[in-house]
């Protein structure tokens, strides 16, 4: 799973060049967003669900000073 | 009142209100060294969230992303903000977390002090201390410089007789030193007394303040010009070009046409075109670079060292792309409508308009009330302050623990001297940037912007191998850095010290070849030089 995290991170920055909608303005999104940046704002959109992908399945073990495991320090809020 | 005199209301107001913030965060000071630079490492996931969005959103994502969209179109949303939320994010995740857990582990507190331990070399900070910051005092001068001229610009009318001037425009406006000067006692009074957590705390507020308006600015412009849909159907009739990522022969066409008719006559035309404006393929990829700055800022990276767990980054990591759109789509819009929004029969943004980034401020002067108007002046100096007060923090921090700290006292500092020391810094350093800032005026604050974010970028490399590659030697530290100092310089200098705005390397961003030349010489170095030692490689990559 975590490989493919990040093949698909990888995977994003490569479609972030927009082949498909490059030069074109329709259909407007809502009306009146041209496509090209509703792409790109879908871009950041999918970058956020990934990152909570990698979040999820690509955590670092074995963090040193972790504080969150030690309840004496009240872990994260 | 005037619109000018509401404006200086609103500011003066929303700067009483930081300073409240700031006298309420030293409340909680605890005294040491580890509080003032660091909150004592404990600082949740929320305001990690704000602060670290805060500082990596300048002025330039509210005025520059409008006016960038008014040259340009919509490819600076692909350009800048999509990249940022991909990078950002990466670098969050990859570099940052890393990082605090080896501070937390190692008592770190600048990123000086890990390298010297990673590369083991005690030299190594007299290397890299100038080059970052060389590198973070014009960053500095951006925030100062445009904050004065945005007080100045918006608060035209204010107070006639106290500033007169000769030109209309700045007539009774708030004079750019006095609102620079300002700017700077409020930033310095916060991070004076609140250290790191005053800063958090300011960003935090910052960021909820520059967000909403943005938002609501937005909504009153596209209503004012009949709707959204309205708005992009007039660019789409005048400059079709902006609502492209690339302009095409269609483009070309209907700008010919349109420059005809506005020639043959300017009232009937009501609109001049706009040329089209294209982006290559690699130069629009090779502005991936850019954001590979924020692995290696040192502001960030003492921000990083302030989460109270490593899972206080899980919220940054995530939530930053998405914070990213919510301010960027809006302006990047505002910009685009600008290019052929009319009103009354005339254009807003009058023909041959020379200052893209005053296009956001003539927008909302014209087309909303005194008092949004006012709240907006609020919302950029939000912005252009919550990245100030870190840099001032993070240059103040890095001058008393490595230079004070550890080359001129030899680590003998005590704890309350540390503070001291780390007080009267940014007092030194708020004065020194001020003084260039007011010296500077008309230095070009997007060149600056972009060859300071190139230079910490093209040390991206150096962070990156020390985390994730045992083999890097200190002689091939030594040679990314200098190898990123000198390739920088040769091409800044090539570009005319900034002057020629799109000046590319082999069809690519200045960035992607100095990456590439600090990488190779990181490498190459470090394959031909001794390995680094057991010890230190079990002290950073050990169990």
């Amino acid at each position: 799973m975590k490989k493919l995290v990040y093949a698909m991170i990888v995977m994003l920055a490569l479609v972030h060049q927009d082949f498909w909608w490059w030069d074109r303005i329709d259909p407007l999104v809502f009306g009146f967003i041209p496509l090209g940046l509703a792409y790109q704002a879908g871009v950041s959109i999918v970058a956020a669900i990934l990152w909570a992908m990698a979040v999820k399945y690509c955590w670092p073990e074995g963090l040193e000073g972790d504080t969150a495991s030690n309840p004496a320090n009240g872990g994260d809020v | 009142m005037t619109p000018g005199m509401i404006t200086v209301v609103i500011v003066a107001c929303y700067l009483g209100l930081l300073l409240a913030l700031g006298v309420f965060s030293s409340r909680m000071f605890r005294g040491t060294s580890a509080d003032y630079f660091l909150a004592s490492r404990g600082i949740g996931s929320f305001l990690l969230l704000m602060s670290l969005f805060g500082t990596t959103m300048t002025a330039f994502a509210l005025v520059g992303s409008t006016g960038e969209a008014f040259k340009g179109g919509i490819s600076v949303y692909g350009r800048m903000a999509s990249w940022s939320g991909i990078i950002h994010s990466a670098c969050f995740f990859l570099i940052g977390i890393k990082l605090w857990s080896l501070g937390a582990k190692h008592g770190y507190v600048t990123q000086i002090q890990f390298f010297r331990d990673r590369f083991e070399s005690d030299k190594i900070g007299i290397v890299l201390f100038p080059i970052l910051v060389g590198l973070v005092i014009p960053y500095l001068l951006i925030g100062v410089i445009s904050s004065g001229t945005v007080i100045e610009s918006l608060t035209g009318g204010a107070f006639p007789e106290l500033f007169p001037s000769d030109n209309p425009r700045f007539n009774g406006a708030v004079p750019y030193r006095l609102g620079a000067a300002v700017i700077c006692l409020v930033v310095l009074i916060y991070v004076f007394f609140g250290g790191v957590r005053g800063t958090a705390w300011a960003n935090a507020f910052q960021t909820i303040v520059f967000m909403i308006l943005g938002c609501v600015t937005f909504f009153v412009i596209a209503d004012k010009l009949g709707g959204p849909q309205a708005a992009t159907q007039l660019v789409r009739e005048y400059n079709p070009s902006r609502l492209r990522s690339t302009a095409t022969d269609a483009d070309q066409k209907v700008y010919t046409k349109r420059l005809a008719a506005w020639e043959r006559d300017k009232k009937e035309a009501i609109i001049k075109p706009k040329e089209p404006e294209s982006i290559s393929r690699l130069a629009f990829l090779t502005y991936m670079f850019i954001p590979l700055s924020v692995g290696m800022f040192p502001h960030l990276f003492q921000h990083w060292l302030t989460a109270k767990s490593a899972k206080s980054f899980r919220l940054p990591v995530i939530a930053h792309p998405i914070m990213i759109m919510i301010v960027w789509v809006p302006c990047v819009l505002i910009g685009v409508w600008a290019t052929s929004a009319i009103m009354g029969g005339k254009p807003v943004i009058p023909p041959d308009f020379p200052n893209a980034n005053a296009v956001l401020a003539v927008m909302v002067k014209k087309m909303t009330s005194p008092l949004l108007g006012g709240f907006l002046t609020a919302g950029i100096l939000a912005a252009i302050m919550s990245s100030l007060d870190s840099q001032f923090l993070c240059v103040g921090s890095i001058f008393t623990n490595d230079i004070v700290g550890h080359y001129l006292t030899k680590d003998t500092l005590s704890d309350r001297q540390r503070v001291l020391v780390g007080r009267l810094f940014v007092i030194a350093i708020v004065l020194v940037t001020y003084i260039i800032a007011i010296a500077w005026r008309k230095v070009g604050v997007f060149p600056m912007a972009v060859w300071c974010f190139s230079g910490f970028a093209s040390l991206f490399p150096l962070v990156f191998a020390s985390l994730y590659w045992k083999r890097v030697t200190k002689m091939g530290a030594y040679a990314c850095v200098i190898t990123a100092a000198i390739v920088w310089f040769i091409l800044f200098r090539e570009s005319g010290w900034g002057a020629n705005r799109s000046y590319l390397v082999a069809g690519m961003m200045p960035v992607a070849t100095i990456i590439g030349c600090s990488t190779a010489a990181l490498v190459f170095t470090s394959l031909v030089t001794k390995p680094p030692s057991a010890a230190t490689i079990d002290k950073f990559f050990g169990s």
